[in-house]
């Protein structure tokens, strides 16, 4: 492999993502997505300027809450169901992948371009509005009380951390659903039979636990969420907390492997794909 | 380097269906059409030869680049399809431009030659609109300005002229003679069988995923040994003419034609059928013109598959 052949794949990726991002992303058809993406900064805002609390723990807590609740699990499950599905399939009910596949592009290089668009464009908007509801949630605050919360005290690597957390979530459902839009035609059935396997996970043994994406984007949050007073535990508290949580490191480590399994998997898969949006 | 086209035996299923068997073919540069009516397996070969489909059976050879090394072999082919599929929400510029983006040439270089292959199939003044809010004569002149802008050796184009109206198809016409002319293959698909005649060098045709004949038309024709030959002479007396032909055995019927100006015949040996024609000629008879009638594509591929598919 030498430098020029490394210099064409990094210019056609970045094409490919150019291509993607300018017609997929900054068109009409991707505006439920960001819509999805900031759903919890309106109740978040409405919340802000309702004053309901002034405890900033509180709210803290309110924010873990509807992250790791709605937004992990609902926001941007479905959003990556979205962007990732259609990087493929999306482009073979349009009948426009021919055109990506008559180009000078290896399969290989055509799926990481697809992919890092894909990614690109999740991560900036999912990360994007946690930093809108970051500051929905905080802004009713006193300035010097956020200043202390978030340079003196734990908010800024909180924040961090929920920036990780959706990043790794985009990178790991991206790369589910990658999978699925290469590998089935109607890749909504299997993208349904994982949504109710992510939902299932607090109750699911140890080992299949980890068979999961939010298994391991819990372990990257930075608040566990205390259950309710007039709850008594039960399934509140299985989806809550694990027995066996897995250290960030870990986690981050295992959600790029499987992101670079994906990669691998589709690449080779790619290589056999055919157009035949209508064959003779 | 070998610069044709081979298929190597290649066949094609889906599933249990036959798309194309057992085809072997080695097309030189030049001007090919691809004939056959709807079914016959010519998007399937098309697809085949731009490797958007893998052959079941045998190999495909473009120049000698296979398309399992997709960096070379689309770099010397371009494939415009029948698909009238685009990319969502792009002009006739950026649909052109940012593809050829994937060739890895500088900006400046894929500017000039987006805009080169653009004006090439005159559509200079729209290409700032919308794909979308085209007709489908300026869809078909887009996507090939799309295929060739890279400058293909090898143009592979699906039922090109679909959809253009008679003025941008001469133009079309003219723009694949001055491409055949520069050396390219210019790989065309027609089921418009007169069509052919206009534009190629040589035709392939094809019926139920077989190729039936191949080679230049009048080449093809020559071979169809077994069915009589039609000449139409123009003269000033063809009912005379007919009466002194009907005894001569190597014609097999001669008919007034429909314009009382001329007479068709059709003979078993063109050769012998000529000596006799001029020894008639001497007779009293003027002769301003004697022409095969029968040795376009559509004649050809009637007595190959019979009249009624020929005609689908």
């Amino acid at each position: 492999m030498n430098p020029a052949q490394l210099n064409l794949w990094k210019r056609q990726i970045l094409a490919i993502v150019r291509i993607d991002i300018a017609r997929t992303f900054l068109s009409k058809r991707g505006l439920w997505i960001y819509l999805l993406a900031l759903s919890p900064a309106v109740p978040m805002i409405g919340h802000s300027l309702s004053r309901e609390t002034d405890q900033l723990g509180n709210d803290a807590q309110i924010f873990a809450g509807i992250f790791q609740f709605y937004y992990l699990r609902i926001a941007i499950f479905f959003g990556c169901v979205g962007i990732f599905i259609n990087l493929i399939r999306g482009e073979m009910l349009d009948k426009s992948l021919h055109f990506y596949l008559l180009g000078p592009v290896r399969r290989e290089v055509l799926i990481a371009g697809k992919f890092i668009s894909g990614l690109a464009a999740a991560i900036t908007i999912f990360c994007g509005s946690v930093l809108v509801q970051w500051v929905g949630m905080f802004m009713h605050h006193p300035t010097d009380l956020l200043w202390a919360y978030m340079f003196n005290g734990p908010g800024l690597s909180h924040l961090i951390s929920y920036l990780l957390a959706a990043a790794l979530a985009c990178l790991g459902y991206g790369s589910v659903f990658l999978w699925a839009g290469v590998r089935y035609k109607n890749p909504l059935v299997p993208a349904t039979g994982i949504l109710l396997w992510e939902a299932a996970n607090g109750v699911l043994p140890a080992m299949l636990k980890k068979i999961s994406v939010i298994y391991w984007l819990k372990s990257v949050c930075p608040i566990s969420i205390p259950a309710p007073k007039d709850n008594g535990g039960g399934v509140w508290n299985l989806l809550i907390f694990d027995i066996d949580p897995a250290p960030a490191s870990m986690a981050i480590a295992n959600l790029l492997l499987l992101a670079a399994f994906v990669m691998i998997w589709a690449g080779i898969r790619a290589r056999r794909l055919e157009i035949g949006y209508g064959t003779e | 380097m070998r610069q044709d086209i081979q298929l190597e035996n290649v066949s094609k299923f889906y599933g249990e269906v036959l798309g194309v068997n057992k085809v072997h073919l080695t097309i030189p540069p030049g001007i090919t059409s691809l004939v056959g009516p709807n079914g016959s397996g010519k998007t399937t070969l098309m697809n085949l030869l731009a490797g958007l489909l893998q052959p079941t059976r045998g190999r495909v050879i473009v120049c000698g680049h296979s398309p399992d090394d997709p960096e070379r072999f689309f770099r010397i082919t371009g494939y415009a399809t029948q698909y009238d599929g685009f990319p969502r929400g792009l002009t006739g510029w950026e649909f052109v431009h940012c593809y050829l983006r994937l060739f890895g040439f500088s900006p400046a270089e894929t500017e000039r030659l987006a805009w080169e292959a653009i004006e090439r199939v005159g559509l200079k003044e729209a290409a700032g609109r919308r794909i979308a809010g085209y007709s489908k004569g300026m869809r078909q002149r887009i996507k090939l300005a799309q295929a060739m802008a890279h400058r293909p050796k090898v143009l592979i184009l699906d039922e090109p002229l679909n959809g253009l109206d008679p003025l941008a198809r001469a133009e079309t016409i003219a723009l694949f003679r001055e491409l055949g002319r520069e050396g390219s293959h210019v790989l065309i698909s027609s089921h418009i069988l007169h069509e052919v005649d206009l534009i190629s060098d040589q035709v392939i045709m094809m019926s139920q995923g077989y190729v039936v004949a191949e080679g230049q038309i009048r080449g093809v024709r020559d071979e169809i040994s077994e069915q009589p030959m039609q000449v139409l002479i123009r003269c000033d007396k063809p009912e005379h003419l007919a009466s002194q032909l009907f005894h001569h055995e190597q014609v097999v019927e001669a008919r007034v034609h429909a314009d009382r100006a001329g007479l068709v015949v059709r003979t078993r040996s063109a050769d012998s059928f000529y000596k006799l024609l001029n020894q008639i000629a001497l007779n009293g008879v003027t002769i301003e013109s004697v022409a095969p009638a029968d040795d376009d594509a559509q004649s050809i591929y009637g007595y190959l598959i019979g009249t009624e598919e020929s005609t689908k």
